[in-house]
């Protein structure tokens, strides 16, 4: 991967201790978030552009952002995929206003600059002027007009999209083992079965360190204690992408063993009988769907992309900044195409414990922007402190208690922004 | 999971008992002002045993995704909720002011009354800052039980498919 070829807008360095000291500035600074658009969001990185099942017939269009940039995703004519920025060659207006939608071609409502499905110029009106009066220069060719094309990759059903060449293919870039587990989630065909969003007050970097944050789970999440839902403190661990690329995690947990044994092996679907002191148990109805015995765990792909499998409760979580403090965060939850009535029901119930109301996630709607408020007005050298299960950025078979994945994300960080 | 406030194969008349029309005009004011006066240990007993209480976007119900952003099936899971934001959930003190629009009600031959209600909800947090926090309608369908009414279903429908924050309190 090049180095990025532009030095900081201000100089940046980084603490002596490394990824264990995060300087509380990258919340907040201007300089940063508008390098951050250059060497992450336009960088040699894979964006999470949209899932693969959006885009189900040819014409069907889905508009969505990379960092800043509106790009907006299409199924061409021979059924391909194709993303390009959401912006006229001519005076750089949104070309698609609506969210989605299916067009034959995708023309610009301000002066009808028309393109095709992989965004070639096709023509725009008034081209050769009226009356012999007017229009575009001779030497106007509609070949030399476009809409910047994006590089896409489908991957395990989502459509990722790069603007750099020289980013590695979406394989390498995530690596054997992330890889795995997303071929394990995502290998039959998937539906979408709901989805929303959140507006939270706090940088974006935040909330990608919150989903890394395997130390806080039962700690700020109490829901899960509280109920004594007992057996969902369980074995599990971390484990960290393969290097020269430790910038994606799985966090996961297994149900204990002897359950796994006989009463979950023995039905397809089963409703497990949590001991817990829920009036309302049938919320964690749940079957066991893989037989590696994970029923628990949390991907995250650099930079903003994370996919959880909370029991049956599969959702992709894709994250955007909206402004300094600003992320949107967007929940789209999932199931197979070939799941029966039972399995989809439990999949709803399930979702109630992630979203903006989760019972177990609500409050990541609120931490970050405690930290982002806390971190306001500090010195200089102010810096958080993670050194929670050591100080490197490797994986932790049987162990949660780390912020070895926050590590992991800030390693990446600073490779790609260039902070030494 | 169907869903019992759906109308689509309705054959529902428009409710003209105006004293039946007082009580749940009254019932639903109160359904409100419960979440507003922090009064949420009342709030289940607003429903039936088996009384669900959904919270959507109308872009989920307009694509037909049974996922939305809260749903409880039955007077336990309802009663859970509460639970879990009095003793488990973590989140900043704000409290809501509901504003509710008129009902428009009809009956249907079995005894059950639909109503669709209008709502602003307005969100004051501790700092002071007050700011609309949803707008949306309520699809109730209501059951007169023992002689006074309960919700059997409620799906709230917001215009909007962001929240912003976080959503505890019910809507």
């Amino acid at each position: 991967m090049s180095a990025p070829s532009q030095e900081p807008v201000t100089p940046f360095s980084w603490p002596d201790e490394g990824v264990t000291r995060v300087p509380y500035r990258l919340f907040s600074d201007p300089e940063v978030y508008a390098l951050e658009q250059e060497r992450i969001f336009r960088g040699p990185v894979w964006h999470f552009l949209c899932l693969e099942l959006e885009l189900g017939k040819v014409g069907d269009y889905r508009t969505g952002f990379i960092g800043e940039t509106p790009i907006v995703v299409t199924r061409g004519r021979t059924g391909a995929v194709h993303a390009m920025v959401n912006r006229c060659a001519h005076k750089g207006a949104l070309v698609c206003h609506k969210e989605r939608g299916n067009a034959k071609v995708l023309s610009c409502v301000y002066h009808s600059w028309t393109y095709d499905l992989e965004g070639r110029l096709m023509g725009l009106a008034f081209r050769d002027g009226l009356r012999g009066k007017g229009g575009m220069p001779d030497n106007f060719r509609t070949r030399d007009h476009r809409l910047q094309p994006i590089r896409t990759e489908i991957y395990a059903g989502m459509v990722f999209g790069t603007f750099h060449q020289d980013t590695p293919d979406v394989e390498t870039f995530f690596g054997p083992e992330m890889c795995r587990i997303l071929q394990r989630n995502f290998s039959r065909p998937l539906r979408l079965i709901g989805s929303h969003s959140q507006m939270i007050h706090n940088n974006w970097k935040l909330y990608a360190e919150n989903v890394r944050d395997s130390y806080h789970a039962t700690l700020l999440h109490t829901f899960y204690t509280t109920f004594k839902i007992n057996r969902l403190d369980m074995d599990g661990g971390i484990r960290i992408a393969d290097a020269p690329q430790p910038w994606h995690h799985l966090s996961f947990a297994k149900r204990a063993t002897f359950e796994a044994a006989d009463e979950y092996r023995t039905a397809e679907v089963h409703s497990a009988s949590y001991e817990s002191r829920l009036n309302g148990p049938h919320l964690l109805d749940a079957w066991e769907e893989f037989d590696d015995g994970i029923t628990h765990s949390i991907q995250a792909l650099f930079p903003t992309l994370a996919i959880q499998f909370t029991l049956n409760s599969l959702a992709v979580r894709w994250f955007t900044p909206r402004g300094i403090d600003r992320t949107e965060l967007f929940w789209m939850y999932l199931g197979y195409d070939d799941d029966d009535d039972t399995e989809r029901d439990m999949r709803v119930m399930q979702a109630n414990l992630t979203g903006a109301a989760g019972l177990v996630s609500l409050e990541d709607g609120c931490i970050n922007e405690f930290v982002q408020r806390g971190t306001r007005g500090g010195a200089p050298g102010d810096a958080a402190f993670m050194e929670m299960g050591g100080t490197t950025v490797e994986s932790s078979e049987g162990s949660r208690a780390t912020e070895v994945a926050i590590r992991g994300f800030w390693h990446g960080y600073r490779e790609i922004m260039g902070f030494a | 999971m169907p869903d019992r406030t759906d109308t689509a194969e309705d054959c529902g008349v428009p409710l003209s008992d105006p004293v039946l029309r007082a009580r749940i005009a009254d019932f639903l004011t109160e359904t409100a002002h419960a979440l507003d006066d922090d009064r949420l240990e009342e709030w289940p007993d607003f429903f039936t045993e088996r009384g669900t209480y959904r919270i959507t976007t109308r872009e989920n119900e307009e694509a037909g995704m049974p996922v939305g952003i809260m749903h409880c099936a039955g007077r336990g899971m309802i009663l859970d909720r509460i639970r879990a934001l009095r003793t488990a959930n973590i989140f900043e003190p704000h409290t809501y002011c509901h504003v509710l629009g008129p009902s428009q009600l009809s009956g249907l031959p079995d005894g059950l009354i639909r109503a669709r209600t209008n709502f602003l909800v307005i969100r004051t947090m501790q700092n002071g800052e007050s700011s609309l926090f949803a707008a949306g309608r309520y699809r109730d369908a209501i059951v007169m039980e023992d002689d006074a009414p309960r919700l059997d279903a409620r799906t709230v429908i917001l215009e909007s498919r962001r929240v912003d924050v976080l959503l505890v309190i019910p809507i």
